[in-house]
């Protein structure tokens, strides 16, 4: 007996944005199903650490957080989006303090909040250094406490996103990693929460199942992706291997020094010091390094001061890092400085959405790092992440479930599933020869790192792009070993491959496009910023021979005009 | 750079042939870990190797197997930790136990762990009214419960535990951690309810036996057997609830005899778990059945001189001054207006406490 699959709202990510939509859509009483490619507390959410912005305060307010956020972003975030994330921030941390999460107190017992970057206030609410993991675990009890009215699909692979006739996205074809078994899942609205790309990257801050499965899915049915060239590079990886150590540190107080062992902060960002925007922070460290004020054996490394911070405070609020610090680098971080750099850790742009998370293809909706509303601009704000894929998850959610209820459900035919599984069983069966996949991603991340990283040049760029065209043709033969069904990882391990090529182009062609230098992308051919040709953004849609066509989009600006951003 | 050679644990449930060895040479510097000792196997070698895997940092939880044929995370080994501990110089990885294998070292936790997590009802049961705000609880109470929710769902606990083992339907180790989750949250309303629920649960808290390998095992300092511990002395102690193995009154007579005695006498621990302190304890009828159906361990107890005659009839005698040092640390516990419980996120390990 087969089982036909059938949803009001089909979630294809089960992160924070996901959860959080899959919970909001089925408070409506609509059917709701959401899958991932892994367990969902395994989730890349989980790495987030510090905390979650929000202008809880009395002595703040939300305007303030939005206009960080529109300042962080160097003027190309979207004001009304941020005016949105902002004003309900306040109101989705006291949702999740009332199912559960544990944010840490203050000494009157009200949530405590901690200093973040880029923030003229202190308004993080964070549970120690686990505060992602601590709120995708609570969203995950929510799942399960209601699963009688969500269906959850636990480790299954998202083969293609189904379009229709008439161009709308009514489902998806998807694999179940287990057995092998491929099903077409009929839905009337597809929400994408499936992260980001940061596997494009090596090293990188994200996780190995970061591969730009949704960007890459979307893309391919004719959604367009936005702000592409916004790569965050975190000012504090872990020299060693690219592991992230949490803003945390920074905002209870980490110093950073050069090699004279100087605050050099000083010379980049007076006011905020450690504390400006992770784009300027970053560069500040890479030009230090670049000049020959790093530390380490190759010069290549910063030090991160957390010793400065009490040690009492660093047991119960940085523990996570105390742990990384022993255990990843050899490191006991509360007596000496630990080794970092900036390291990639997160995509600003992704699949173009709109405030209620609806992309331009009817029944597609993004939600979370895999879209782009656009909040973030050219530079996160840290702690504006968890925020993000919450507000953004929620109301795609409830927008979605909305949209279906006067509609029929689709079904996509047969035929559609067997073209999934002929291309899979294609590459299952390609014959031995050319280079492993491993072969060609260590390649591409190593590549994108050197050229696409915090500082770009035209010439940088033409070769990175080139490099990706020869990926592409060596992937599309790559073999693997896997023969079998169940658990097959080689196979998935190939198909995203081809996803994070398809990505990585889109950060190339539109890191050559924008000439100017502005929140995360800094070209040195063009170190201004360029307000009168560039205040807009960049959309790259599928051509009809694969490669990314060029189109534009005004930002939206409501109450913040552009100014020189100083920290 | 150095060389290690891995033997991995494989197993392909399409082959309908047995689990078997296979070994793989890789290079790598000795502080890489094993998790990436794998996945450059896979990467060269094999890349039909099963593992899940993510996050290559201890957070996501994806990758506990055996090493050496201890528990733990794959990326939180390192090679030459391994090395140390390997055999013949190579190092053994296998998939965790007392959960099915579904392929190589890819075990079924839905059919186990998160059974079990689901068992224990695990989400606030807020209290009402909901506040408009955040509910006002102490910062202390918060740092607490970080200690649990630190826990990442990867299964190692599970895999050696010796009570799992004997009794599949125990709750265990993850779950009743997550359990304490909710029983240490100030803003949950169903504390008596959880507890009294994992009391009467013959494989509830009760059915842990302090063999520590779970504190061992977890990656994350968790300390499930200790979450257990606090769970039954909040079960005992703060609620009185009596439970379905009796363990509360079990150690409520170890309590009573170390203070009498300043030792444990073996010979009157049965009659006081179940009959109470009083001297005719072993008289009463339930004390008396429980003594009669224990004579055949008691019998070979005697056999074996784990416990003499003599000993029996005459409890263990202490030097009186010993006595009074044992009745001080008691007058010193019990004076506190508070129980004193260890949390890492509170004190740290002991490494940390150096000047």
């Amino acid at each position: 007996m087969q089982f036909l699959p059938s949803h009001d709202v089909l979630i294809i990510g089960a992160g924070l944005a996901g959860q959080r939509a899959a919970l909001a859509a089925a408070q409506t009483g609509v059917s709701v199903a959401i899958m991932s490619k892994v367990h969902p507390v395994r989730s890349h959410s989980v790495a987030a650490a510090g905390g979650m912005n929000a202008a809880i305060a009395v002595d703040d307010d939300w305007t303030e957080h939005a206009y960080d956020t529109v300042k962080g972003s160097d003027f190309l975030g979207d004001q009304d989006a941020i005016e949105i994330m902002c004003s309900e921030a306040p109101g989705e941390v006291m949702h999740l303090e009332h199912i559960g999460v544990t944010f840490y107190r203050n000494a009157t017992g009200h949530l405590d909040l901690r200093a973040f970057g880029g923030a003229s206030k202190k308004r993080t609410a964070y549970v120690a250094d686990i505060t992602g993991q601590a709120i995708l675990h609570v969203l995950y009890e929510q799942l399960m406490r209601h699963h009688l009215t969500v269906a959850r699909f636990e480790e299954w692979f998202v083969s293609s996103l189904i379009l229709d006739d008439d161009g709308e996205c009514t489902g998806a074809v998807a694999r179940n990693i287990r057995s092998g078994d491929m099903q077409i899942f009929n839905a009337k609205s597809v929400i994408l929460a499936s992260g980001g790309a940061g596997q494009c990257y090596k090293p990188t801050t994200n996780a190995l199942i970061c591969t730009a499965d949704g960007i890459a899915q979307a893309y391919a049915i004719g959604a367009p992706l936005m702000d592409m060239e916004m790569v965050q590079y975190h000012p504090t990886t872990l020299a060693e291997n690219g592991f992230l150590i949490t803003e945390g540190a920074r905002g209870e107080g980490a110093h950073l020094l050069n090699s004279e062992g100087r605050r050099f902060m000083e010379d980049y960002a007076p006011n905020k010091m450690e504390l400006a925007s992770r784009d300027v922070v970053s560069r500040a460290e890479q030009t230090e390094i670049n000049e020959g004020r790093g530390v380490g054996a190759d010069g290549q490394g910063i030090y991160l001061d957390i010793t400065v911070v009490p040690k009492k405070r660093v047991l119960e609020a940085l523990r996570e890092i105390v742990n990384i610090g022993r255990d990843f680098a050899g490191t006991d971080i509360t007596r000496e400085p630990i080794m970092i750099r900036p390291g990639q850790h997160y995509i600003m742009g992704g699949v173009k959405t709109d405030v209620d998370g609806r992309t331009p293809v009817t029944g597609l909706y993004a939600a979370g790092e895999v879209a782009c509303v656009s909040v973030h601009g050219g530079n996160r704000l840290g702690a504006n992440s968890l925020l993000d894929t919450l507000i953004f998850g929620r109301r795609s959610g409830e927008h979605a479930a909305q949209r279906g209820t006067d509609m029929p459900m689709p079904a996509a035919p047969e035929s559609r599933l067997r073209e999934d599984v002929a291309r899979i069983d294609a590459i299952i069966a390609r014959e031995r020869g050319g280079r492993r996949i491993s072969a060609i991603k260590d390649e591409l991340g190593a590549m994108m790192n050197d050229k696409v990283a915090v500082f770009r040049d035209e010439q940088g760029l033409q070769e990175a792009l080139e490099i990706i065209g020869r990926l592409k043709q060596e992937s599309d033969v790559a073999a693997i070993d896997d023969r079998g069904t169940v658990f097959n990882q080689d196979v998935l391990g190939a198909i995203e491959l081809g996803y994070l090529l398809d990505a990585a182009e889109c950060t190339v062609v539109a890191a050559i496009e924008r000439k100017e230098s502005r929140g995360a992308q800094f070209r040195t051919d063009y170190p201004e910023r360029d307000d009168e040709q560039w205040l807009k953004h960049i959309d790259l849609t599928r051509g009809e021979d694969g490669s990314p066509e060029i189109s534009y989009s005004e930002v939206t600006i409501t109450q913040w005009q552009p100014e020189v951003r100083k920290y | 750079m150095a060389e290690y050679t891995l033997k991995l644990r494989r197993y392909d449930p399409e082959s309908g042939e047995p689990a078997y060895w296979d070994e793989h040479t890789v290079e790598l510097e000795p502080h890489r870990s094993v998790l990436e000792a794998i996945l450059q196997a896979k990467a060269l070698h094999d890349g039909s190797i099963g593992i899940r895997c993510s996050c290559r940092a201890a957070i996501c939880g994806s990758c506990g197997v055996r090493v050496n044929g201890k528990p733990g995370l794959a990326c939180h080994t390192h090679l030459d930790k391994a090395q140390r501990g390997a055999r013949d110089g190579v190092i053994e990885v296998e998939p965790m136990g007392n959960m099915p294998v579904i392929k190589d070292l890819i075990v079924d936790m839905d059919a186990v762990h998160w059974k079990k997590i689901q068992r224990v009802t695990p989400w606030l049961e807020a209290k009402q009214p909901v506040p408009e705000r955040e509910y006002v609880v102490a910062h202390e109470s918060m740092v607490d419960v970080t200690q649990s929710m630190a826990c990442i769902q990867c299964g190692a606990c599970l895999s050696d535990c010796l009570s799992m083992e004997v009794d599949p339907l125990f709750v265990g180790p993850a779950a009743l951690a997550k359990a304490y989750r909710f029983v240490g949250d100030p803003r949950d309303a169903q504390t008596a309810t959880r507890l009294q629920d994992l009391a009467d649960d013959p494989h509830g808290i009760y059915d842990c036996t302090h063999c520590f390998k779970c504190i061992d095992a977890c990656p994350k300092g968790v300390a499930p057997m200790s979450q257990i511990m606090r769970l039954r002395r909040r079960a005992g102690n703060d609620f009185h609830i009596f439970d379905a193995n009796n363990g509360e009154r079990h150690e409520r007579a170890f309590v009573s005899l170390v203070r009498q005695y300043g030792l444990l006498n073996e010979a009157e621990l049965l009659p006081r778990s179940y009959g109470g302190d009083s001297p005719l304890a072993k008289f009463k009828p339930v004390a008396a059945k429980e003594l009669a159906s224990s004579l055949p361990a008691i019998a070979k107890a005697l056999l074996r001189r784990k416990v003499t005659p003599a000993a029996v009839l005459k409890p263990h005698k202490l030097a009186a001054s010993d006595l009074k040092a044992v009745k001080r640390i008691y007058d010193t516990i019990e004076g506190r207006d508070e129980r004193v419980e260890l949390n890492l996120y509170i004190s740290g390990r002991d490494e940390d406490l150096l000047p």
